[in-house]
């Protein structure tokens, strides 16, 4: 699907510290929580990146840093080689009707007071230029249409729909301006199982009828191997591996990783008992007080010294370097090692 | 037989009542409805199902299903009104619960059956201390003093496996993270060991590597204590891999029954068959997802006939007028498949192809 030529976006060492301050009158900084800890990454037209991790990883951050709705500490993020994290007034409001948004909650992401079409139609009035005053009402409908929504819903209110078509409606909003580039922060987690299909399906559609490029933020493993082209772990700030989905589902070298599919439960009894199950001790280190050297150590099994002294960088490890095989792609792990924990192979 | 104790305020022997046959909880015709402004929501209607010692019985169904509304109609702590229980039965070692006075029941609630609620911030008290909450289980139930009841909550924490309990025994529900507050939650419905705990959505809120060490931790002390365990959940995931049965949900009904194994690998249900069909796989790059048509039926206008008819690509027109029994369900041969049951005019299209 995806076609490996020039990225869309590129993402450098993006960092994000959010102060940490102790007084009133006289703020100082005592601290910092380190959400974003320098990130990079491309990102392809008309192809699905995949952002998974727990949740306190930054993974909702690092897409509130792409559309610029957080300003970035460090780092670039070049859409078609120009920085978007210094751009500000005009120059910003024109990258971003290439880049749009859909939210998690559908409830709470949509204006209780707004009618359907005042809701999709209010891109246009930002951005006039992309559908003239006397034909907007026909080109809502159009894209309801395109969602899979009765055209006559126009003038209904967001209470009068289901989850699912609530949803529906956000993305309807996120197409209105043509872009190319849609964030995804948990579009379907809050929705039944019986209609998350329905909009994973509807996104899929849309990618190939728009060529669209996805970043689909998620918690949920499957789903996301369901929809990525490539996927991103991130553990504390900081992309754990990165690689194609059969790289990171099926080869996975990072720990984490391994961990991270190995606890989802699969549904399916049978393959209960020969599954490898590694079950990770403790919670996730406070962002604001991250451990030294490689952030996962305090949790993983395989932590010797050395992670504690160096950090790993996000590279193909050396011992993989010349394998002509999936197991090849990046890897933040001193240790890195192939382990089959899905059973997809056999 | 006495069913509950009402001279000493110690448990009695684990397994003393046990009268062979009975179950441990049997729920009978169980129909839940709720009065409101635009009508009468029938959220369950007929849900029947049984849960034996060191059974773990789940009860799988989207929202709006009468999943949750079922288990609170157990615990005796649904909303009436607006909630209403027209009929049914709801028996706890032989006897009915329903017919039971509130101070019978206070004295199974929490002693007999305990329940873990799924948002465990909310079910909390934020202003007071973990310590105290777990306490006053000790304390109300069988009268402890403050000092004992204290003691007793850092063990029981050390039980959930809480690190340094004795440190954070005065800590606050915020203060501890959102899987530390479920093992709080657990150890809290552990208490007063229970015979049955009921389970509503206990991971759903926690990350994967969270989710894994509580339902480890769940099964642990289920297969210890040699409790019943009913676990609500929306997750086939989940379900796959701690249940001996499973209850599918829709629309107030039970459309299937079947134990964990036989269900996965052949559904009778088109339902059931829908929602398995739907959930990408993790060890699998699928095509195009298969999804269910339409959306879960509004409660104050359930579909007549079979509640599904209208999601269903297999409907017929018997389907949109007879309300289909939970039927056992056979071997092409007419064996009996023990534990089976669908509530559809074409289980065996369905389970035999």
């Amino acid at each position: 699907m995806a076609e490996q030529t020039e990225p869309i976006l590129q993402v450098r060492n993006l960092v994000k510290h959010f102060p940490l301050t102790q007084g009133i009158v006289f703020k100082k900084q005592v601290g910092a929580v380190k959400a974003v800890d320098g990130i990079s990454f491309d990102l392809y037209r008309g192809e699905t990146l995949g952002i998974v991790g727990e949740s306190g990883c930054g993974k909702s951050t690092v897409a509130k840093l792409l559309m610029n709705l957080e300003r970035a500490t460090a780092g670039e993020v070049f859409y078609k080689g120009e920085d978007i994290t210094r751009l500000s007034g005009r120059a910003l409001k024109a990258v971003r009707r290439n880049i749009q948004m859909v939210f998690q909650d559908p409830y709470t992401s949509l204006n209780p007071r707004m009618t359907v079409g005042d809701i999709i139609g209010e891109p246009f009035d930002i951005h006039p230029e992309v559908a003239p005053k006397g034909d907007r009402r026909k080109k809502v409908q159009d894209l309801l249409d395109v969602v899979g929504l009765n055209p006559e819903y126009i003038n209904r209110y967001p209470h009068q729909f289901s989850g699912g078509q609530r949803q529906r409606i956000g993305i309807a909003r996120g197409l209105a301006l043509n872009p190319e580039i849609i964030i995804c922060d948990e579009p379907v987690s809050a929705l039944d199982v019986s209609v998350q299909a329905q909009v994973i399906n509807l996104m899929e559609k849309l990618q190939d009828e728009f060529n669209l490029s996805y970043i689909f933020i998620a918690h949920d493993l499957s789903i996301v191997r369901h929809i990525s082209d490539r996927v991103g772990v991130m553990y504390l700030g900081k992309m754990a591996e990165i690689g194609s989905d059969t790289a990171i589902y099926e080869h996975p070298t990072h720990p984490y990783t391994q961990a991270l599919l190995s606890a989802v439960p699969v549904p399916d009894p049978e393959a209960r008992d020969h599954r490898e199950r590694i079950i990770l001790s403790g919670d996730v280190p406070s962002p604001a007080n991250p451990p030294s050297g490689c952030r996962f150590r305090t949790r993983c099994w395989k932590a010797q010294d050395k992670c504690a002294q160096e950090e790993p960088l996000l590279a193909i490890p050396e011992r993989f370097a010349s394998a002509d095989t999936p197991v090849a792609h990046d890897s933040a792990c001193h240790f890195a090692e192939e382990k089959d924990v899905v059973g997809a192979t056999s | 037989m006495t069913i509950i104790d009402k001279t000493a305020g110690v448990p009695a022997p684990r397994g003393s009542e046990d009268a062979p046959g009975v179950p441990l909880l049997e729920v009978r015709d169980l129909h839940v409805e709720f009065h409101t402004r635009d009508g009468v929501a029938k959220a369950v209607n007929g849900v029947n199902y049984s849960v034996n010692a060191g059974e773990t019985l789940a009860v799988l169904g989207e929202s709006g299903s009468g999943k949750s509304v079922s288990a609170q109609a157990i615990m005796g702590i649904l909303d009436m009104p607006p909630g209403r229980i027209p009929q049914g039965e709801i028996l706890f070692r032989g006897e009915d619960m329903l017919k039971m006075s509130g101070e019978e029941r206070r004295r199974i609630r929490g002693r007999k059956i305990a329940m873990i609620f799924q948002d465990a911030l909310s079910s909390l008290n934020p202003v007071l201390s973990v310590g105290y909450q777990l306490g006053e289980m000790f304390r109300v139930h069988q009268g402890m003093s403050k000092k004992d009841a204290k003691a007793k909550a850092i063990e029981l924490m050390e039980r959930v496996r809480i690190p340094a309990a004795r440190e954070r025994v005065g800590d606050y529900p915020h203060q501890f993270s959102g899987g530390m507050r479920q093992r709080i939650m657990i150890a809290m419905a552990l208490a007063l060991e229970p015979d049955l705990i009921i389970a509503d959505e206990p991971t759903t809120a926690l990350d994967v590597t969270v989710q894994a060490q509580v339902m480890d931790l769940l099964a642990e002390l289920q297969r210890e204590f040699n409790m019943g365990l009913i676990l609500i959940t929306h997750d086939l995931g989940v379900v796959a891999d701690v249940a001996d049965k499973i209850a599918v949900m829709y629309a107030g009904r039970i459309v299937e029954t079947a134990p964990v194994h036989e269900i996965y690998k052949r559904p009778a249900h088109p339902y059931t068959k829908g929602l398995l069909q739907s959930i990408p796989r993790l060890d699998q790059k699928g095509q195009e997802l298969f999804a269910i048509q339409g959306l879960p039926p509004n409660l104050l206008r359930i579909p007549s006939g079979c509640a599904f008819n209208p999601r269903c690509t297999a409907a017929q027109d018997i389907c949109r007028t007879e309300v289909p029994a939970l039927q056992q369900v056979t071997e092409q041969d007419g064996t009996d498949l023990p534990g089976r049951g669908s509530a559809c005019h074409f289980w065996k299209e369905t389970l035999h192809g």
